[in-house]
């Protein structure tokens, strides 16, 4: 692949539905009337986009808070530098939560010794690795304390596909499995949606807090083009009528200088789960991606 | 559930996902951008619940615990942007016109679907509506005729007594039914070519939307009785014409909505007015007498739509009088080498008006016939004299409409 010109921010991202382009192509007219050459490529899962940051196709990455995780992995090991420089403030702090069923006879985690989790894709931070090393943490291990069923919607996407925890949900309601994990969003929503009538489950456990995605530059991005990039969309204001449909469809009120401070939790259960190594290389046997 | 200060909301036990997101959006509306609100709840989850709904609209929040750890009140930021969505918002006049009162001169496209009168975000979409300049399809008295026609509708399985008993010679049936297939292509016409123009109307001129919506569902009640009463009797339609059908087609060529309410709604529906007294005056079977009079109702009102649109745009552009002289010169050199009125149609008005084939009968009902043309043209005249063209052009253009009437 040839060398990205210096002129042009590329930035890489996944697509994980069809509105990505919409987003993307959004972003790339406002940054062009704010004097910002910017371009996009797709991948259609992180770990060839995070592949992509170390082989010079792009300058930087919106990537999955797993994504960070390999991309600072591989930089470590390789001497190189990656950055967060900015991420939403909807990626700040979030929470997992373990439900089951209201009437279930569970009540702690260590109730779940020979229960079936129903989990996200294997990929999931939220629904998946956090979940697991918070049980984990707890003494409880996945495949030899409980079983584990994985609902594994989009692998490759880290979990950024809603699927695989509404799967996991409805599975809980149908009796499949003994306990759910959902980021504290989705249970409300699927609460709100009927998806989890209101009453129906009750919270186990709730994880501890991490964050979620952020833009990770590769090594050697131009640095006047990433301060151009990171001050124009840290000024982007969701009261103005032009930005806001770009801010709504990525989900997001604001953005926000970006942290590495949350993702400690995902990094120990990376390791704990065998998900990468310490070099950023891809363990599981039977990730498909 | 009552707030014990304007700051501090207690949603009890009620969920986030079982309406206490209703309330807290209440109250908080109350709290000044950036202020604060304090939430107590004893729901399961709920304050898991307000982590993750604050964090998604952009409220900061921070929990307060009692002694033991537990939480005990919840304490909101609130999004210096909350309000941002309304910012720049577009006024878009008044849902109600009081008298004399008229809608914007242009309507824009960003306001869209949204009622008259509605605030309409900034930065909604726009829709391509090419009826959006107000003098192209206005008329003063558009609220009052859609009153008038939401009023008038009738149900054409009651309001005709389709068991009269009555028995007619085939020759007088069979013109029935001629006159009725007729009939139908032209209300088929009467009725496609506004209902194309109303698809294009911007919904801020609410009063002519709602009233072409009546229109044509005026004129879907026509073709469905006058097919009823074709087969009443067993009888398929009779014949269509290609000069009958050719003089309809012009209709659909034309690419205004005034020019359109001309041909159609001012010579066109005007002439048919006559033509629907003539049949209730003349039709052998109470049937047909009834349906003709409860058309010609609905048709007056049609032509005074036409009219009224007309003379607003005329006041507003007297040059436009100038496309409506073209117009129907147009029409009629591109119906030049086109035969009109089919002579079965004529034929069948004859004998509608003859009541029988005696040569003495038939004197008497061509020359009904004759009447009703001359007193189409003379309404024709009157209209176009009313619409300011002088007495002699008016009588001109009077004359080179269709000979097919509609």
């Amino acid at each position: 692949m040839s060398e990205p010109t210096t002129q042009t921010l590329v930035m890489g991202a996944v697509a994980y539905a069809p509105k990505v382009v919409t987003i993307w192509e959004g972003f790339k007219a406002f940054f062009a009337q704010h004097g910002l050459s910017f371009d996009y490529v797709l991948y259609s899962n992180y770990e060839r986009q995070v592949d992509a940051q170390f082989d010079g196709s792009i300058h930087l990455a919106w990537n999955s808070p797993l994504a960070w995780v390999r991309a600072h992995r591989i930089a470590a090991s390789r001497g190189l530098d990656v950055q967060a420089i900015a991420m939403r403030d909807t990626d700040c702090d979030l929470r997992s939560v373990i439900v089951v069923k209201a009437d279930s006879p569970l009540q702690q985690l260590a109730d779940l010794r020979g229960k079936t989790l129903g989990v996200g894709a294997i990929d999931s931070p939220q629904a998946t690795l956090i979940p697991l090393d918070h049980l984990r943490q707890a003494g409880l291990v996945g495949g030899r304390d409980f079983t584990v069923r994985r609902f594994d919607v989009l692998g490759g996407k880290h979990g950024d596909h809603i699927g695989g925890e509404r799967d996991a949900a409805k599975a809980l309601m149908a009796g499949e499995v003994d306990a759910c994990c959902l980021i504290d969003g989705n249970h409300l929503a699927f609460g709100l949606d009927g998806t989890l009538p209101s009453g129906s489950t009750r919270v186990l456990a709730r994880t501890g807090l991490y964050d979620h995605c952020n833009f990770t530059t590769s090594p050697g991005a131009p640095a006047e083009l990433i301060a151009r990039f990171t001050s124009l969309l840290l000024a982007m204001r969701w009261d103005d009528p032009q930005v806001r449909p770009l801010l709504e469809l990525e989900g997001l009120r604001e953005w926000r200088v970006g942290r590495t401070s949350g993702y400690e939790l995902l990094a120990r259960g990376v390791d704990d789960e065998q998900f990468y190594s310490a070099d950023g290389r891809i363990l599981p046997v039977d990730y498909r991606y | 559930m009552a707030a014990s200060s304007p700051l501090t909301i207690d949603i009890e036990a009620l969920g986030l996902d079982q309406g206490a997101l209703l309330l807290l959006r209440r109250a908080l509306a109350r709290v000044p951008l950036g202020g604060e609100l304090r939430v107590i709840g004893r729901a399961p989850e709920w304050d898991l619940h307000l982590a993750a709904w604050c964090r998604s609209v952009g409220h900061a929040v921070r929990f307060e615990t009692t002694g033991s750890g537990a939480v005990a009140s919840a304490v909101l930021t609130r999004n210096v942007q909350a309000e941002g969505r309304w910012r720049d918002a577009q006024h878009t006049g008044h849902a109600q016109l009081s008298p004399g009162q008229m809608p914007a001169a242009e309507a824009s496209a960003g306001w869209g679907l949204a009622a008259r009168g509605a605030q309409v975000e900034a930065g909604s979409p726009p829709f391509d509506f090419a009826l959006r300049q107000r003098d192209e399809l206005w008329a003063a008295s558009a609220g009052e005729l859609y009153r008038q026609a939401a009023a008038a509708q009738w149900d054409p399985e009651t309001a005709v007594d389709w068991q009269a008993e009555f028995s007619l010679a085939p020759e007088l049936e069979a013109a029935v039914v001629q006159v009725m297939t007729y009939l139908i292509e032209n209300e088929n016409a009467a009725l496609l070519v506004p209902a194309r123009y109303l698809g294009q109307i911007h919904p801020h001129y609410r009063e002519v939307m709602q009233l072409l919506a009546l229109q044509c569902a005026d004129e879907a009640r026509h073709v469905e009785v006058f097919t009823r009463r074709a087969t009443l009797r067993g009888a398929e339609p009779g014949l269509s014409t290609a000069g009958s059908q050719a003089s309809l087609q012009t209709l659909f060529g034309v690419p205004d909505f005034s020019i359109a309410s001309f041909l159609l709604a001012v010579l066109g529906e005007g002439s048919f007015v006559n033509l629907l007294n003539f049949l209730h005056e003349h039709a052998p079977d109470p049937v047909t007498r009834q349906i003709a009079r409860l058309a010609a109702r609905d048709e007056a009102r049609h032509v005074a739509f036409g009219m009224a649109h007309l003379e607003h745009r005329l006041a507003a552009q007297p040059e436009f009088r100038d496309s409506l002289r073209n117009a129907v010169e147009q029409r009629y050199d591109a119906l030049a080498n086109t035969t009109g009125l089919n002579e079965e149609v004529f034929d069948s008005l004859v004998v509608i008006a003859s009541g029988s084939l005696t040569p003495a009968a038939v004197a008497r009902g061509h020359q009904a016939v004759s009447r009703l043309q001359a007193d189409m043209a003379t309404g024709r005249r009157a209209r176009l004299t009313r619409l300011g063209f002088a007495n002699e052009e008016a009588e001109r253009l009077a004359a080179l409409h269709t000979r097919n009437f509609m």
